[in-house]
């Protein structure tokens, strides 16, 4: 080839590069825009049917004009219509009290928050977070609450990982701060391990809680305490403990299949006993923390495989034989109100 | 800083005796940095969106981003050897490098389609190892084009025009997001079409630098081809202990900035901002440092540029940390990566036969890429040992006393008769 013809080349190439590109920009934008105006699939009901009675708090994902909107719906009837609250969130845990909602925002620099909303759901307060939203919990009596977020940075000269899971008065007040600086003790010995990541809270009350610590190739299940400012280990091997209302047991995400794939499956410990029992027919490749819809009952998100962005929440039983029904449609970070 | 794009001759290889004026940067530099641009906008808009992606689309937690995240890393580093070598055997590091760029932009094709950790991994590693194989033979090629008095420059050139792309990349990802909410397969798709500008660009327009055959064609006798023996030659084996003893001392980025929250004294949600601030150092030093890198010689500039590290060092844990203590920390960080990151490539492509040029610069590379994780995995256990503050006055002690007994070495390794 000619270096004429080289050049008309590389032009013909670049140009048909970018008027593909363009064309498949404006036109997702097209799509995306349409999606979000159209009226949700879901039947709807006015707040005020369902804020009095226990009732599951979840964010809704349908591809709609409701799309990351907190809905609500009563416990009793969990698959019939949702109430909209009009506050969007990536992640929401909520009490009677109020609720905990940790939401993105991608500007050109994205900057994350938590913002804690009152039980008709006004704002009372707002921080800034360090990273991608996690989780969130609060306590039983919404005194206190949780965050964890991934602080993940962008380069490829170097990058870092990690996550930041912190506690704090629920609508401003005290801060414990990361967790991460609280006293760190396994298998009986305090240890310092530079690598520690602590995520997935869950609240026993307004002063123990559990949650998991990451340390090597490690996970460990945690007993943590606020006034002593201490991480103590229980046992190894769980993700993202949930506690049971009756205090007795934790459920939590355990990996399978050690070694480099991860795929998790979800476990309830008697807290008594240490008795563990997988769910062997319950969900693989689950990622989320788990939450009680009663005693025996537990309640999970999962992606759709089919539909992007769209994820179903979905109950089992705690016996190792039970299989997941649906419990919601379009629905993710469900909490249960009672 | 000067930059014309005034054409030169194919190759570019000319500049024997005119050293008075300064010639324009050449063909083969711009051509490659253009190429490194698109290419890093391409990679940098997905890393930049990836741990969005994954926990949001995907849904992998911490862990399984960590563990990803580690083969990013790792991967790049020892296949670098192996495309270093190839460009050498056959002569032709235009094209092993256009198998890495085209690797990499395959991969961006996977990367629409995957699902799940594992698919991701592969992908994800897929471009690594494109990254790894093009590295050593476009600084070769750059090394080959450019005459011995401008490498600094050039390398300065090459490496701010890759480094302009990896700070657009993370840009245009956002600004697509922001068009398209939750258009993650926007962001992948115009990723793979700044990928596709690049490997056209450079398959297209890109110079066929051959160092054999343009030797040849200079001085008679074609020079024999790539032997491993070129590798172990006496004047690049100092290169190799430097680098790798100064590569010791450098911990990654991550902990300097870590030690720099550690402090307190900047809001952590600044932290994404630590990158951005270093490559904009970076990209704004990286022609000025390479010059005078040319003038004062490239080696003093390597080692003396390891002190900037070590400024980097002790700004970050100063007791009283504020703004500017940070943002001397990014621009001592961005000084550091100016004065060696281009300049260590402009050093071993001159220290090797032009037969073992890609070789010569990829065992350079690999040696400091294995000295830094080893330096990193080391500071790990120091930190956890004596703190940040201690751990990191330590390691800059060492550093300096390194720096100094490098120092020896300077004038045998910017003196050593270069091959051309």
């Amino acid at each position: 080839m000619s270096s004429r013809a080289r050049v008309l080349a590389f032009v013909a190439v670049v140009v048909a590069i970018a008027v593909a590109a363009t064309t498949y920009v404006v036109t997702e934008r097209r799509e995306v825009r349409a999606e979000r105006a159209a009226e949700p699939a879901a039947e709807q009901a006015p707040i005020t049917e369902v804020t009095d009675g226990p009732r599951i708090v979840f964010r809704h994902t349908g591809l709609d004009s409701e799309y990351g909107v907190v809905a609500v719906v009563p416990l009793d009837d969990p698959g019939g219509p949702r109430a909209f609250t009009g506050v969007t969130c990536d992640r929401v845990a909520a009490r009677a009290e109020g609720a905990s909602c940790l939401v993105s925002d991608l500007g050109v620099a994205a900057s994350y928050e938590g913002v804690e909303l009152d039980a008709d759901w006004q704002q009372v307060d707002s921080v800034d977070l360090p990273g991608i939203p996690s989780r969130t919990r609060l306590s039983p009596d919404g005194t206190l609450a949780a965050t964890t977020v991934f602080v993940a940075g962008h380069s490829y000269m170097s990058t870092g990982f990690s996550t930041a899971t912190e506690v704090h008065e629920f609508g401003g007040g005290e801060r414990w701060g990361n967790l991460e600086k609280f006293q760190l003790v396994i298998d009986g010995r305090e240890v310092n391990p530079v690598d520690r990541n602590v995520w997935g809270v869950t609240f026993v009350d307004d002063e123990t809680f559990y949650a998991t610590v990451a340390t090597g190739d490690r996970t460990w299940l945690v007993e943590g305490d606020l006034t002593e400012r201490t991480l103590t280990s229980v046992s190894p091997d769980a993700e993202c403990p949930a506690l049971s209302p009756d205090g007795t047991r934790v459920a939590f995400k355990v990996d399978v299949d050690p070694g480099r794939r991860i795929v998790w499956q979800v476990a309830v410990q008697d807290l008594a006993t240490g008795d563990r029992t997988l769910l062997e027919a319950g969900p693989r490749g689950i990622d989320d923390q788990v939450e009680w819809l009663d005693d025996d009952t537990l309640i999970y998100g999962l992606p759709r495989a089919d539909e992007p962005g769209v994820t179903d929440t979905w109950a089992v039983d705690t016996t190792p034989e039970a299989t997941p029904r649906l419990l919601i449609e379009q629905a993710w970070s469900a909490t249960v109100v009672r | 800083m000067y930059i014309s794009v005034r054409d030169r001759p194919a190759g570019g290889t000319t500049a024997h005796g005119s050293t008075s004026t300064r010639p324009p940067v050449g063909r083969v530099v711009l051509t490659l940095g253009v190429v490194s641009l698109l290419t890093d906008v391409s990679s940098e808009s997905v890393s930049a969106i990836l741990p969005l992606y994954l926990t949001a689309v995907v849904g992998l937690t911490p862990v399984a981003y960590g563990l990803i995240d580690g083969l990013y890393q790792g991967v790049s580093a020892l296949v670098r050897l192996g495309g270093g070598w190839l460009a050498d055997a056959s002569d032709r590091p235009k094209w092993v490098a256009f198998l890495g760029y085209g690797l990499s932009a395959v991969a961006r094709v996977f990367l629409l389609f995957a699902s799940g950790a594992a698919g991701i991994a592969a992908v994800v590693t897929a471009d690594r190892i494109g990254k790894g194989i093009r590295t050593a033979p476009r600084d070769a090629m750059i090394s080959t084009a450019t005459p011995t008095e401008h490498l600094g420059r050039a390398f300065g050139v090459h490496r701010m025009l890759d480094t302009i792309g990896a700070a657009l990349g993370p840009l245009i990802a956002f600004g697509l997001l922001w068009l398209v909410p939750g258009g993650y397969s926007v962001v992948l798709v115009v990723s793979l079409a700044f990928a596709i500008a690049g490997v056209a660009l450079l398959g297209l327009l890109g110079p066929d630098v051959r160092a054999r055959r343009e030797a040849a064609a200079r001085s008679g006798p074609t020079p024999p081809p790539f032997r491993w023996r070129d590798l172990t030659d006496a004047r690049l084996r100092p290169l190799l202990v430097v680098a790798g003893v100064l590569g010791l001392l450098t911990i990654g980025d991550g902990f300097i900035y870590l030690a720099l929250l550690d402090h307190g004294g900047v809001n952590v949600t600044w932290f994404p901002l630590f990158y951005v601030g270093t490559n904009v150092a970076y990209l704004v030093l990286a022609v000025p440092v390479g010059r005078l890198a040319d003038r004062v010689g490239r080696a003093r500039t390597l080692v003396v540029g390891h002190l900037a590290l070590v400024g980097a060092y002790l700004c970050a844990v100063l007791p009283t940390s504020t703004a500017a203590a940070t943002v001397g920390t990014l621009l001592l960080l961005g000084t550091f990566y100016a004065a060696t990151d281009g300049v260590i490539a402009a050093i071993a492509g001159r220290l090797v036969p032009a037969q073992a040029r890609s070789s010569g610069i990829a065992a350079a590379q690999t040696v400091v890429a294995l000295a830094r994780m080893l330096a990193s995995a080391g500071f790990g256990v120091l930190w956890l040992l004596l703190g940040p503050t201690t751990a990191m006055a330590t390691v800059a002690a060492l550093l300096v006393i390194a720096v100094l007994v490098a120092a020896t070495r300077i004038a045998r390794l910017d003196g050593t008769a270069v091959t051309s």
